[in-house]
Formats: structure tokens, sequence, C-alpha cells
């Protein structure tokens, strides 16, 4: 499915998650959070970059991981990004939604 | 003459002694397994200890049972292993040397990792029913209680068996309807994820299912603590949910004895090849069951069909030839949605459930993912299988260790 963000031609599946990182940019995340009515800061920025090194070197994302990081505890996690944290931000981030349950 | 030890006398471990001991045979092999409990418990039977539609004596036998003659058992609790030294070490400074390791340690309940959860309401208000004394107490709770608030909830994925939390919300639906006092309970299922399954279609099916039971669904809820004294649980957005009685699945781990050896993740679990199981640090220790790490649900099912492929795995390495990557994360679970129908779900790593019918295309008797009478008696029969043919190892005429594509209904 393909979907215009912040004036890019976006390919994303039916849940809104891009399906290829290499169409991500800053401009894409900022307009992925707006519609998630987050503004972001650059504290949300530090867990964004987070979240896109831990899926390149193939780590399972969770919540109790990112708790457990040290870069940033699970209450301010949720702050930062309200309701389902974990699933908003890997949208943003332009990665694939955490398969963190079987 | 070698030795294969074979840590935990679970489902698992059972079933891997039952295949293994007619293959590698004495004198040229020596197999042992370890396990420092008295008791095999029939897990799935948890779930109906509450509802008093099974006795304890339905659920509890000996380890010994179903261990066979030429398979040593020592009950004893195991200290470490020590994977460079292919040595295991047990309480008390005995030592067992192996050749070949299986781990079947499985998973429990941590309810300790979320603040509040063993605390004073624990085992009052506050119930498991993933442990024989936790789903006893539920029993004696649930024998006269007068109704309120009833909140079925999963603390975090992974658990064990994860439809049963659901099939425990649809069993109280169908008791407190037996009882005549259905509309003094309110019932609640709360989940950290976004429906009510994990995979679409499933979560489909079983959401049209608790809306028809009037059971109301909570989701994307991460508990945080549990207030006793309020009676609430609380996640970490500050949404809070009043309850009555909290029947929860705590966060589940694997056995300690991974982080004494160093061998677990952060929740205890081995890191294992998902199609051989072949434990990824150490070539001659393979791992089946809950205790792995593999992407495929903690369930009995799962482990009945990885001790085959396992099995066939093992006798490849002792002839030093390469390992089949052959498991498929082949799972098979009867769901209860209470009135004395059950669904039936059957899945693998990558095929999700769907309709359709089992074990044979259009003919079934068993309905996928539809609610009926044949699928219940399926999970009843399913004990005495599981006694008798299941842990000795026996294969399940006309169900595969890999998945069949065959009458199911992929669009």
């Amino acid at each position: 499915m393909e979907k215009t963000i912040a004036g890019k031609t976006i390919t994303v599946n039916e849940e809104g998650y891009l399906t290829d990182f290499s169409q991500w940019d800053e401009k894409v995340g900022e307009e992925i959070a707006k519609e998630a009515s987050i503004s972001l800061t650059p504290r949300h920025w530090e867990v964004l970059k987070y979240l896109q090194n831990e899926q390149k070197n193939q780590v399972a994302l969770s919540i109790r991981r990112i708790g457990k990081s040290g870069l940033v505890d699970i209450k301010e996690f949720y702050a930062l990004f309200p309701n389902a944290p974990l699933k908003t931000a890997t949208k943003i981030a332009g990665i694939p939604k955490p398969a963190s349950c079987i | 003459m070698k030795n294969l030890v074979i840590l935990g006398a679970g489902t698992a471990g059972t079933m891997m002694a039952n295949h293994l001991h007619s293959e590698l045979k004495q004198p040229d092999w020596h197999i042992t397994i370890v396990d420092e409990k008295e008791e095999h418990h029939y897990q799935p039977g948890y779930l109906f200890l509450p509802f008093d539609i099974y006795t304890p004596e339905d659920i509890v036998k000996t380890i010994e049972e179903f261990i066979p003659k030429d398979v040593e058992l020592i009950k004893q609790k195991i200290n470490r292993i020590i994977p460079a030294e292919n040595k295991i070490e047990l309480n008390g400074g005995k030592e067992l040397n192996y050749d070949i390791l299986i781990v079947a340690t499985g998973a429990k309940i941590a309810p300790e990792e979320t603040e509040g959860m063993r605390g004073g309401e624990w085992q009052k208000s506050v119930f498991d029913f993933y442990t024989f004394e936790g789903s006893l107490a539920l029993r004696n709770k649930l024998r006269d209680w007068q109704g309120g608030k009833l909140v079925v909830h999963i603390t975090e994925m992974p658990i064990k068996c994860p439809v049963a939390p659901l099939e425990f919300a649809f069993l109280a639906d169908s008791f407190f309807k037996h009882k005549h006092m259905r509309e003094k309970v309110e019932i609640t299922y709360v989940t950290p994820l976004s429906g009510a399954f994990t995979k679409p279609k499933a979560t489909e099916a079983l959401e049209h299912l608790l809306h028809e039971k009037g059971i109301h669904i909570e989701s994307d809820f991460a508990i945080e603590h549990v207030d006793n004294e309020n009676k609430k649980i609380v996640d970490y957005g500050g949404k809070e949910i009043p309850f009555d009685i909290l029947v929860t699945v705590p966060t589940n781990k694997g056995d300690e004895l991974m982080e004494r050896s160093g061998m677990g993740d952060d929740l205890n679990y081995v890191p294992t090849h998902k199609a051989t199981l072949q434990s990824k640090e150490y070539g001659n220790v393979f791992v089946l069951g809950d205790a792995s790490n593999i992407p495929a649900s903690k369930a009995g099912s799962v482990a009945h069909f990885e001790a085959e492929i396992l099995t066939e795995n093992i006798l490849r390495y002792v002839k030093g030839e390469p390992l089949k990557e052959e498991f498929d994360g082949h799972a098979n679970c009867f769901i209860e949605t209470g009135g004395g129908k059950a669904l039936l779900i059957d899945f693998n790593y990558t095929h999700e459930p769907v309709e359709g019918t089992f074990p044979f295309a259009g003919i079934g008797p068993l309905r996928l993912l539809k609610e009926s009478r044949m699928n219940h008696m399926g999970k009843l029969a399913f004990r005495w299988i599981y006694w008798n043919v299941l842990l000795k190892g026996t294969h399940i005429p006309f169900v595969s260790a890999t998945m069949s594509e065959s009458g199911k209904h992929y669009n």
C-alpha cells in the first residue's frame, strides 16, 4: 500500500508501518508522529535512534528490554509515546511492529 | 560408554527419554534424566481445576511412572551446567558428565517481577492458575464467591499456552451461568496485546466470542503494579482497572538454572536454533519445550512435535551427519469456549490459524477456528492421550510433526 508522507511516496503495510526503511527520513518520522498527536523533542529522537539501532542489530524489541536499556525507563517511555509506546515509537521510527508475541 | 543427560522430567524431557531409550541403547549409551520433583502434573488441567471440572487426582501422577526402566532417574536439584566442560553439577556436589545434553527445564511464573503482585492479597483476591497451588486456591475462592468484578489478566508475553487466559474467561462465563449468578459477575479480559490473541484471524474470531459472552476487553495494558489496598491494577500509562478477584498470568521465565549457568537470555530462556533445536552456543546441547527462546508457542503440543524432530536430529548428530532444519513451529491447541464447546487452532511460524477441517481435509471431524462440541470432546480426550500416548513418545496418528496446509482456508 502506498501513502504520501511529507511529500514522499512511501510504502506501508495495512497498519501504517513502513515496509522499506530506506524510504524513511526524519521528516517522515515527524509526520507519522503528528498523526499520533506527538511532537518530537530531542528526547524522543534519542529513543527513536536507539530503537532503529536495536532493529539494525536484529535485537527483538520489547517493553521489558527498553526498560532495562539504561536509556529510558518504562514510565518515561510511556510519557513520551502515550498508550501503546512500543507500537507508536516503532511506527514513527520506520521499523516493523515488534513481534514480541506468539 | 557415552552419556546423554536430560534436564527436566516434565512433558518435553519425559517424551525425549521415551523416544531415545530405544534408539541409544546400553552398553554404548547411558541415558540419565534429572528432576528435583516427585510429581508429574498434567498442566492443561490447571485450567479446569478452579471450576471443579477436574479434581487434583485427575492431573497428578508420579514422575517414575513415565520414565523407561533403562533410563536412570535422579531426583535432585541441579546446581549448574558447566557447558565448557560438558558437566552438570548437582546439589550436594555430585557431578554428571555428558556427551549430549538435552535441556527441558521448562518455564514458570515469576509474580515477583511485578510490584505488588505477590503482596498481601496473593491467593486472597489475587490468583494465578499456572501452578497447582494457585489453581487450587482459586477453586476454593470461587466455590462460594458471591460475585463482583472478575479481572483476567496477562502481565507480558511470552507466556505458556497463550490461549489459556482466554479459555479461563470463557469457562468463567460458563461457570457463573451454571450457578445462576452470571449477572452478578462482571468479567474483564486485560491484555498487553492490541487484541485478544497474537494472530489476526484468530483474534477476530476470539473477540467475537468475547463480545457474545459479554466479556469486556482492555487491550494494550502494560501493568506497572498491583494496588493491594485499593484492589486495582495500574498500568504505566496510568490506566486503572479495579477488581474483586484478579486472575493474573504473571511474567513467565525460564528456570533460574540458566541464570546460574550463564546460558539464558534476560528471561532465562536458552538461545536456540529455531529449526534444528540445537543450542546457538554449544553444539552438543539441544533445547526443547518451554525452556528455549524459539518464537513458537510454549505448549505441550509444540514440545511433542519438537520431540519427533529432535530425536532424528540427535541420531544425526551422533552419526556426525548434518542436522535437518525441519522444525516449523507447529502448534495445535484446543481452546475451551465454555458450554461444552471448544475451538481448535493449528498453526506454525509462518501460517496463522485459519478456518478449515482437521486432521482430514474437508472431513474433519474437528473444525478449525469454529466452536463445536466435537472439539470439546477432543480437548477432554486429550488428557487420556497425554498420559497414555503423548508422554510415551508414541506418534499420534494422522497428525504430522510439521504442519499440513491441507484442509485449511488460506486466502
